[in-house]
């Protein structure tokens, strides 16, 4: 509702956007009148519920393609460049924590910290630029080169799923869910088996990945460290080690166990800035995802377009943080789920 | 405070016990012993120097258009071999033909302006819904609270940009946008110090001396959410600086020529391949700001901690 409204607030008129400055009167009346604008804004509102309770998230006005059809196509880029990053992150950040709080104060501790805090601290869109520049230009003739920008080498491109399964009069949700599974270029080629697609396309995906994932590494690494840091100091550890178990075996079974809270909470709500971090990094990378999609549908005052994306991201937020609510009860049996 | 928890530390002596220095004190020199705060300290005064003498430090004017220059030079400073004859540019020429080094020293001034104003900006507007939602309680404290929840909900960088859309792209917009989207983190701060405090026995006694309302809210319950508040807020003008940078990158904050670091990194973001010293200064520059707001927040959260009180840092 909150998207709804802001969305309406945004001045200009959509029909200029459109049609030019110099559009007629009647061809506009024509122009509202097909996308529903000429009704008051509560009736738009509740057609609009009624459409989203039936998944219709309206059709885009610049392009005249449903919105959902939109989602299918871009949302798998986000999402894709999304996982990459949170695993980078989660794997990197735990690693990186669990080292420090191991070796307090070592040099691995206090590098790790240092760059921790240089990693909160940087722009996204300039990381992702500077390794760019690094990886595509520096190491052009080496191994080590990436490349910088969009989603496949050029000469590689997808193969839609509905026609390489056969199944080409789809609709409504199959529809969504076999354009979105095509549209996901790592799923597409492991479905098909086409190696040499998969390797591209995460080739490509390197770098966004690092870039957006660089920021929540640092902050769960700082977590990890002094959430681990915390249980260490507790009574229990002491007694595990004096009843004589292996180092080891403290650490993963008794401490890092219930270290793990506040870790996973920070993971979740760190969601946030991957989906922020995504859409900035989207821009530098030439990547077709939500973010470039969102920041041309705003400029072109696409309303339907900009509210279905923002329904989508907000929705992934919630679903994410509500995982992360529900692992607590695995994580630590005294939770219960009522 | 008591002897018994000053005894277990052993560096104070007999009379250091007695000669106790005030909290606020104490927690002066423990910052001053930080040393990741010292660091932040150093940068962030350095910066101030530079806002304040900028127009000393500086060059050239930051908008000033230079004549015999080639666009996107890189960096000539004589000390690395730079001929004699040739102006100094210590960061290079941009693509307007700009000198970058007297961009980037003005645009000291703005980021510290940003970051300031628009926690101003969050810390009093959220406080004053923070406090009345919590000191009124009931259906007001619900409606308040259940606003702030919804604009948490949303990932904060996403709604700035959707504010700003909704206001129209420009500086004095992308600030009001991202003060904006930090004030349920103050809302919340303030709304939950006030519950905490409220029902206290010295703020009923005070109550039933006739102080008014207001004079209990500021004399006797909001000093002490002081603490949180100064670390909270520290730690928000460094994130402030980096979304107002995002949104300027974006082209909805500051428009040319501002120098703007944000703006600059966005329009020169072409020319990483061919002039990567015109993304590389002004990055930077980013980064050490934020990170000497980030490091003194750090510190301070150590140094303002009560349960450290009495030891070293």
């Amino acid at each position: 509702m909150v998207t709804f409204i802001v969305v309406r607030l945004i001045p200009g008129d959509p029909c200029k956007a459109f049609l030019g400055e110099r559009a007629t009167e009647a061809k506009c009346d024509a122009f509202r009148e097909r996308y529903g604008l000429n009704d008051s804004i509560p009736v738009q509102f509740v057609r609009y519920l009624q459409n989203l309770a039936h998944g219709d998230l309206g059709l885009s006005i610049k392009t005249s393609q449903p919105v959902v059809d939109v989602i299918a196509q871009r949302l798998p880029m986000t999402v894709e460049l999304a996982v990459g990053a949170m695993l980078f992150s989660t794997i990197g950040g735990v690693a990186l924590g669990l080292i420090s709080a191991l070796r307090r104060n070592s040099a691995i501790d206090v590098m790790t910290m240092v760059i921790a805090n240089i990693g909160v601290s940087m722009p996204v869109f300039w990381l992702g630029l500077m390794l760019a520049y690094l990886f595509a230009l520096i190491l052009k003739d080496t191994p080590f080169y990436i490349p910088p920008s969009a989603r496949l080498t050029s000469g590689i491109s997808i193969i839609p799923l509905a026609k390489y399964w056969g199944l080409e009069n789809l609709e409504g949700l199959s529809k969504f869910v076999v354009s979105f599974l095509s549209n996901s270029v790592i799923f597409n080629s492991l479905i098909r088996a086409d190696w040499k697609m998969l390797k591209d396309a995460l080739w490509h995906l390197i770098l966004p990945s690092i870039a957006v994932g660089t920021i929540p590494l640092a902050v769960i690494a700082r977590m990890t460290r002094s959430s681990l840091l915390e249980v260490l100091g507790l009574d229990y550890i002491r007694t595990a080690r004096a009843k004589g178990l292996v180092e080891p075996k403290v650490i993963s079974r008794h401490a890092f166990r219930n270290a793990l809270i506040p870790i996973v909470t920070i993971i979740g709500l760190e969601t946030g800035a991957l989906l922020s971090g995504a859409v900035l990094t989207e821009t530098v990378f030439a990547l077709p995802g939500v973010g470039t999609q969102l920041v041309t549908a705003i400029e072109a005052r696409d309303y339907a377009v900009v509210q279905g994306f923002t329904i989508i991201i907000a929705l992934v937020f919630v679903v994410v943080n509500l995982i992360v609510d529900l692992s607590y009860a695995y994580l630590d049996p005294r939770i219960r789920l009522d | 405070m008591s002897s018994v928890e000053a005894s277990t530390v052993p560096t104070l002596s007999a009379e250091a016990i007695f000669e106790r220095q005030s909290p606020g004190v104490e927690a002066l020199k423990r910052l001053a012993r930080h040393r990741s705060a010292r660091v932040g300290f150093i940068i962030l005064f350095s910066l101030i120097l530079i806002a304040i003498f900028a127009d000393v430090i500086a060059p050239f004017s930051y908008r000033e258009v230079l004549r015999g220059v080639t666009r996107r030079d890189t960096p000539c400073v004589h000390l690395f071999g730079c001929p004699e004859g040739e102006s100094e540019h210590l960061m290079g020429i941009d693509s307007n033909r700009r000198d970058l080094f007297s961009r980037i020293i003005y645009g000291s001034r703005l980021s510290l302006q940003i970051g300031l104003s628009t926690i101003t900006f969050a810390i009093v507007l959220g406080g004053l819904i923070g406090a009345a939602a919590g000191y009124t309680g009931g259906w007001v404290d619900n409606i308040l609270m259940r606003i702030m929840d919804v604009l948490m909900a949303f990932p904060s960088l996403l709604l700035a940009i959707f504010i700003v859309t909704v206001l129209g792209p420009g500086l004095i917009n992308a600030l009001l946008a991202i003060g904006f989207i930090s004030i349920p983190i103050y809302a919340r701060l303030i709304r939950a110090t006030i519950l905490s405090v409220k029902e206290l026995d010295y703020v009923s006694a005070s109550r039933a001396l006739g102080a008014s309302p207001i004079r209990l809210l500021f004399t006797r319950i909001l000093p002490n959410a002081l603490t949180p508040l100064i670390v909270r807020g520290t730690l928000g003008i460094a994130t402030a600086i980096l979304d107002a940078a995002a949104l300027s990158f974006l082209g909805l904050g500051a428009q040319n020529p501002t120098p703007e670091w944000g703006l600059m990194l966005g329009q020169e973001k072409g020319s990483i391949f061919n002039a990567p010293h015109l993304v590389f200064f002004p990055g930077l520059a980013i980064m050490l700001t934020v990170l000497s707001f980030n490091l003194i927040g750090d510190g301070l959260r150590d140094a303002l901690d009560p349960r450290l009180r009495g030891k070293a840092a």
